[in-house]
Order: structure tokens, then sequence, then C-alpha cells
């Protein structure tokens, strides 16, 4: 066997190793396991799927909302917790975040967001101007965002089994009939967009806990994605075929599990990622690279080429995605890598985060 | 952003390349280690081994801090963190360091103090905001960092803080490319030196690599351009038959270095006879400890570690690969034992170091073979 048939033979076993489902064999829990990169993808496909789903489930898709369908309507159902550290950032809250969250999971799935339930893990000792405040949030949120909350539920636990309050809301969406999206459904040729600016939230929230003493003034994005999606469905209708909020680990990890999904590759021209001066020059002296940076109201979409423009267009027409960009397309080789043609003019692997160094931004 | 757009344009990015393609011998392949992770890390975030000829290689050198940290230090590390007492800060790119059995975000886990921290400055501030804890900081990297744990310290010393304390495992960058010049089966044909830690030591310790081992050395910067303007810079030296060590980043690096720097490091710091690297084994002089003057201050003296060497496996062939004699693949382990998730080897450990970086991206090379 010649050298080039042994290189291939050895990254033919990682590329096997790399297809099979991950399997979950750590001692315990850190905070990687949250992080939304490789341990979180660990967990969720080691433990959690094979557990509560066959592989044919609704929940095995890894949507942002899993769609079930009673005596003929298509409703969407999804849950998210809360524990961001500070409770309040520049541009917002974890109130505002909690409603837009869910929102947003539902919005992305092609779901108009019907309604949510609020639960509370208070801390003992947390200031009731604290509580207050926050409720405010959650009913102002909830009313820019057009959702009734319709449940909840409050917890006290002791001093110190929460930092403060944790909140979790859960939400229910009517599917959409224009929609017709799947984190599966990336097709070669599909153009990549972004609905604005990305890394506020995470940068203001990395800013807010002032361990870096630098000042600068950057609001978190956090806001209803509905507008966004609703303009996308009716530009591109069913050539609109995946959409994702990019949370936790930002961008590049959501394009990471999309072209898994699909069996696809995507090129990323990192000089049209519309990212705003502050956001670049905070992760630039950080060393953190914006693409992995979380958001709030930002989400990516998959179009098919035909429809790109008139969807830029429209994206572009809703309050607050004025800077949506295309930035990439989708190719078929090769499957499952994110490769970025970089603002120098090299390419690279933009590969998922094996952890986060920074806990507690959602 | 002004001052450093100027160094990523990617025209010039391309002029350069054009006339690295021209400096090159037909038929004749180079191989160039860049020593310093800062390199790497810039190599990899601007694609600029995508812009070189497929006969000039860029090899990834020894100078990532946290992934020469062998398990043993990361075991004493843990051992410290898990006392009832001890609040534990380090860098956070050292939490996910594999020890024998654990890393330090594990240690966390199980309940241990640990806290990540910016600057060793921060875990002062610690110290004096909880005088009922020992506060003891994680410090690693080579002579870039060595002066702030070194001034950290004197600050320490000076306000008389007894709850302070540091387990040393700065490193010095001469030994370990000595020891991989000394290999008789060396494959580099020039180095690109390292930028930050010359702003600290200068030009001059250099010199014995083109004067001993007669192989180019050019000190350079970080951005793109200053990379791709050092690499043409030794190769202007392979063809013209120089060799000498020339210095790309004069914006910054001192010839002399900072002589400031160096007094307060020589103050605070003494020579290890013998300092263990992950993957290259023992080095001598290859690392500081706490000079007599601080040794109050010596974490492994005041909690007593273990200091249990725990052996690299036998199999890990990281050193052949730094020294370019094999390619990542090649290794016994590589893939099978040895993976990102798993790592064995220092090349493995970190994102940017060469089987790391070949275990991700090794299929965007074989994508490139099919266009």
């Amino acid at each position: 066997m010649n050298a080039t048939d042994r290189e291939q033979r050895v990254l033919q076993i990682i590329e096997t190793a790399r297809s099979k489902r991950p399997r979950f064999r750590d001692e315990r829990i850190t905070l990687a396991h949250g992080a939304g990169g490789k341990a979180s993808q660990t967990l969720i496909e080691g433990l959690l799927v094979p557990a509560f789903a066959a592989d044919s489930g609704t929940l095995a898709t890894l949507g942002d909302a899993g769609l079930i369908t009673a005596n003929g309507a298509r409703l969407a159902l999804t849950t998210d917790s809360f524990v961001v550290k500070p409770l309040r950032f520049p541009g917002g809250s974890i109130g505002e975040l909690a409603v837009n969250g869910t929102v947003n999971d539902l919005a992305v799935s092609g779901a108009r967001p019907l309604a949510l339930s609020v639960s509370m893990i208070l801390e003992e000792g947390l200031e009731s101007h604290v509580l207050r405040d926050e409720v405010e949030a959650i009913a102002n949120a909830a009313a820019a965002a057009e959702v009734e909350i319709v449940a909840g539920d409050t917890k006290v636990v002791e001093r110190g089994a929460a930092d403060q309050m944790f909140l979790t809301t859960a939400g229910i969406g009517l599917s959409d009939p224009r929609a017709s999206v799947s984190p599966s459904a990336l097709a070669p040729g599909d153009q990549l967009l972004v609905s604005g600016p990305i890394g506020e939230h995470g940068t203001a929230i990395m800013l807010a806990r002032n361990e870096f003493e630098l000042d600068a003034s950057i609001e978190s994005d956090t806001c209803s994605l509905w507008p966004a999606v609703d303009a996308l469905l009716s530009a591109a209708g069913a050539d609109l075929h995946c959409m994702r909020d990019a949370t936790r680990g930002g961008v590049a990890s959501v394009l990471n599990e999309l072209v898994r999904a699909s069996g696809v590759a995507v090129t990323v021209r990192e000089a049209d990622v519309p990212v705003s001066p502050i956001v670049a020059a905070a992760s630039e002296l950080l060393g953190i690279d914006p693409m992995y940076v979380a958001n709030e109201g930002r989400l990516v979409a998959a179009v098919a080429p035909q429809a790109a423009d008139q969807a830029l267009a429209a994206l572009r027409s809703v309050n607050g995605c004025e800077q949506a960009a295309v930035i990439g397309e989708v190719r078929r080789e090769p499957p499952g890598m994110v490769l970025v043609e970089t603002s120098f003019g090299g390419k690279r692997v933009m590969d998922q985060l094996v952890g986060d160094p920074l806990p507690r931004i959602c | 952003m002004k001052f450093v757009d100027e160094f990523r344009n990617a025209q010039l990015g391309q002029v350069l390349a054009g006339e690295i393609l021209a400096e090159l011998e037909a038929g004749r392949s180079y191989k160039i280690m860049e020593v310093c992770g800062g390199h790497t890390h810039s190599i990899y975030k601007y694609g600029i081994d995508d812009l070189l000829p497929d006969n000039v290689e860029l090899v990834h050198g020894p100078g990532c801090p946290v992934c020469v940290i062998p398990m043993g230090r990361v075991d004493d590390g843990i051992a410290v963190a898990r006392r009832e007492e001890v609040i534990f800060t380090c860098f956070g790119d050292m939490l996910r360091v594999p020890g024998s059995e654990y890393t330090l975000l594990d240690a966390k886990a199980q309940g241990a103090d640990v806290r990540m921290v910016y600057s060793p400055l921060d875990a002062l501030r610690i110290a004096r905001e909880h005088p009922d804890r020992e506060v003891v900081f994680f410090a690693i990297g080579f002579e870039t960092t060595a002066p702030s744990t070194a001034l950290t310290l004197k600050r320490a010393k000076a306000e008389g803080l007894k709850n302070f304390s540091c387990i040393c495992n700065h490193v010095t960058i001469v030994p370990p490319l000595r020891a991989l010049l000394e290999s008789p089966d060396l494959r580099l044909d020039g180095f690109i030196g390292p930028g930050h830690v010359s702003t600290i030591v200068g030009a001059r310790p250099f010199q014995f690599i083109p004067f001993d081992y007669g192989r180019p050395v050019v000190i350079s910067g970080f951005e793109p351009l200053d990379i791709l303007q050092s690499i043409l810079m030794i190769l202007r030296q392979l063809s013209s038959g120089r060799c000498e060590v020339e210095n790309q980043y004069t914006r910054v690096v001192p010839g002399e270095g900072n002589p400031r720097a160096l007094e307060v490091m020589s103050e605070v710091f003494e020579l290890r006879p013998h300092f263990e690297w992950r993957g290259l084994g023992f080095i001598s002089q290859s690392a500081l400890r706490l000079s007599p003057a601080y040794r109050e201050l010596d974490a492994e003296e005041r909690f007593g570690v273990p200091g249990v060497r725990v052996a690299d496996p036998k199999a890990c062939q990281c050193g052949e690969v730094l020294k370019g004699v094999i390619k990542p693949w090649e290794c016994k382990v590589f893939g099978t034992a040895c993976t990102p998730e798993h790592a064995i080897g220092t090349c493995m450990v970190s994102p940017e170091g060469a089987c790391a970086a070949y275990y991700n991206y090794g299929r965007v090379a074989k994508e490139r073979e099919v266009v």
C-alpha cells in the first residue's frame, strides 16, 4: 500500500468514527455540556434523543421546535430555559430573552407563535423589585411579540441553590401553511442569509460582566424574529428551505448543525458577514471569532438560488434587519463541513466549538 | 480598524504569494516551522497555508504554551485545586487540557473551586477579596507571559499577601528549539521566529539557529501579511545562500528585547534543572521556578504537590511530527487512541496543534485534489 492509500485509509477511519452517533460517556456534567458545542451534541444525541425518541421520532430531527399534528392542525411546540448572568444587560434582560428565545424557536420552525407558559425558579432572598422588573419585561416582550402567556409556575429554592432567578418558557405555535422548512432540507446551490449584524448579544453580555474592564456601548439584539420569518415566507415560500436562530455557539455552530443534518457543505464568505465595528473591535481584543458569539435576534436562512434576491429584499424591509446579507452558499462537497473564504483570500474550516469560554449567556 | 487592517490587505497578500512562488526552486520542497502558537492561530484564521504553493509546507512548532504542559503537571494542579481551602485560578484555555484522568474543568464539576482569570493580577485581586482562602495561580506560558506573573508575585510580596501562591509552569523557547535541531532526522528548512517572545528576549537568543545549525530564522509579526513576508524572507535567504536571524517585526521587536522585563524575571524566577514537555520529554534548563527569595509564594512547596510523572503513551509520536519527520496521519495512535476529544499528545491537545488541525481539516485537502 503506498502512502496516499494509507492516508486515505486513515481519513476513512476518522470519517466513519465521526459519522457514528456520539456516545455519552462522561462521568459528570461540566460547563462544556451547556456550551452548544461538541459536548452538548454528545449529551443530546448520545443520551437524550435515544432515551426519548425513536430514530424516526419528531425529536430526532433536532429542529428548534417539535411539530405535531392534531385533528388536522399542525402545531409547533418548544421549550427553553434561561440562566443568564447578569439578569440585566444593555439592550435586554432575562425576562425579555425568555420570551423572545422561545418565540424565535417557534418562528424559525415556520410556526406563528401563539402562546407561552412561564416557569420561575427564584432564589430565597431575591429582592422584589428585581422580580417585578422581570415580570414587567416578560409582559412587555410578550405584548411586542403578540403572544399570550397562558400558564405558569413558581418555585422558591434556598439561598445558593439558584442564582437569583432562572426562567423556563414553553411555547406553542401554529405551523404556517407557506412554510416547508427543515434542518435537513439544505440543497446544493442554496444561498445563505443572515438577518443582521452578528455577535451583539454575546458581546453585550461579556462586556456587561465587566470582567474585561472594557467600556463600549453595545446592546443585545434580543427581539422577536417572527416579522423577519413572515417576510421570508411571503417572499420565498417553498424556496425557503431552512431557518435557524443563531443563539448559543453563534452562526458557526448553527451552520455546523445544518450541514450535518443535511449531508452537505457550506462556504461562507467572511468579508460578506455583517459585523458591527464595535463587535469586531471587541472580538479582536478578546481573541474571539464573532461567528461563534451568541445572538438572540438573528436568524440564518437557506433559500433556493432563484428566490434569494427577493428573500433578501423582503428581509431588509423588516425593521431591524436592514443589514441582512447573503453570506455564502450550500455546496455538495465535502459533506458535513463549513468552509470559510477568509477576507484575506485564504480558506479554512469553521468547526464546531469544543467548549465555550463564556457560560451563561442566555 | 486602523493600524490593523493594513496588515490584512488581500491584494497585497496575493502579491506576496506571487513573490513566494517566484522564489522557489523547481522540484524542491520546503518545510518551514512557525515556532509560536500565535502564528499557527493566524495561519488558520486567515487561511494563509491555502495561499502557499503545494511544495511549501508549514510545520507547527512547540510554541503553544497550553499544549506543552505534561499530564503530570495538570494532575498536580488538580490535586491543589481539590483542597478545601483553595481557590484555583488559571487561564481559560488551560481548563480543558487533559491530565492522566481529568481536566481542570472536570475537577470543577466535581466540586473544586476553579476560576478562570484573564490576567495573574485578577488572581491577586481574588486573594485580596478572600483573605480566608488560599488563592493559587497556575502560571503557564513562554517568556511572553512570564514577566506579568513575575510582576504579580512582586506585588504580592510587597503587599505581604499570605494567601496567594503560584504553581509556576513557565517555559523558555530556546531549549525545545535546540532539542528539535539536535535531532539527526530533522527535516526543517527554516524558522518563523516567535514575535511576542522576542519582544522580551530580543533577537539575539536565536542566533544559534543559523550559527550552529545552518537554518535561517525570521522573527515575525502576527498579521497575515507579516507571516507571508516572513516566509518570503526565509525563502530569499535559502535561494541566495544566506543564513541569519532577520527581524520582520521591527515595529514591535527591539533587537535587545525588553531589559526591564528580563530584570524582573531574573529576580523572581530561576531555571529549573529540567522540565517535562508533553510529547518532547524532559529538556534540561527549559523552564522556570520561583527563586529562593520568592519560594514562600511557591504553591508546589506550600501544598507539597504529588509531582508524579505520568509518561506520555509510548506510541505517541508528537516529537517526530514536530520535527517534520512524519505527517500526523502516520503516527501509530492518530485518529484511534488519540483524537481531539481524547488527546494524548501535544499536537492533538490544542485545536491549533498539527494533529488536531489535520484531524479536523484533512478532508479539505482531499477536496482540493478533487476540484
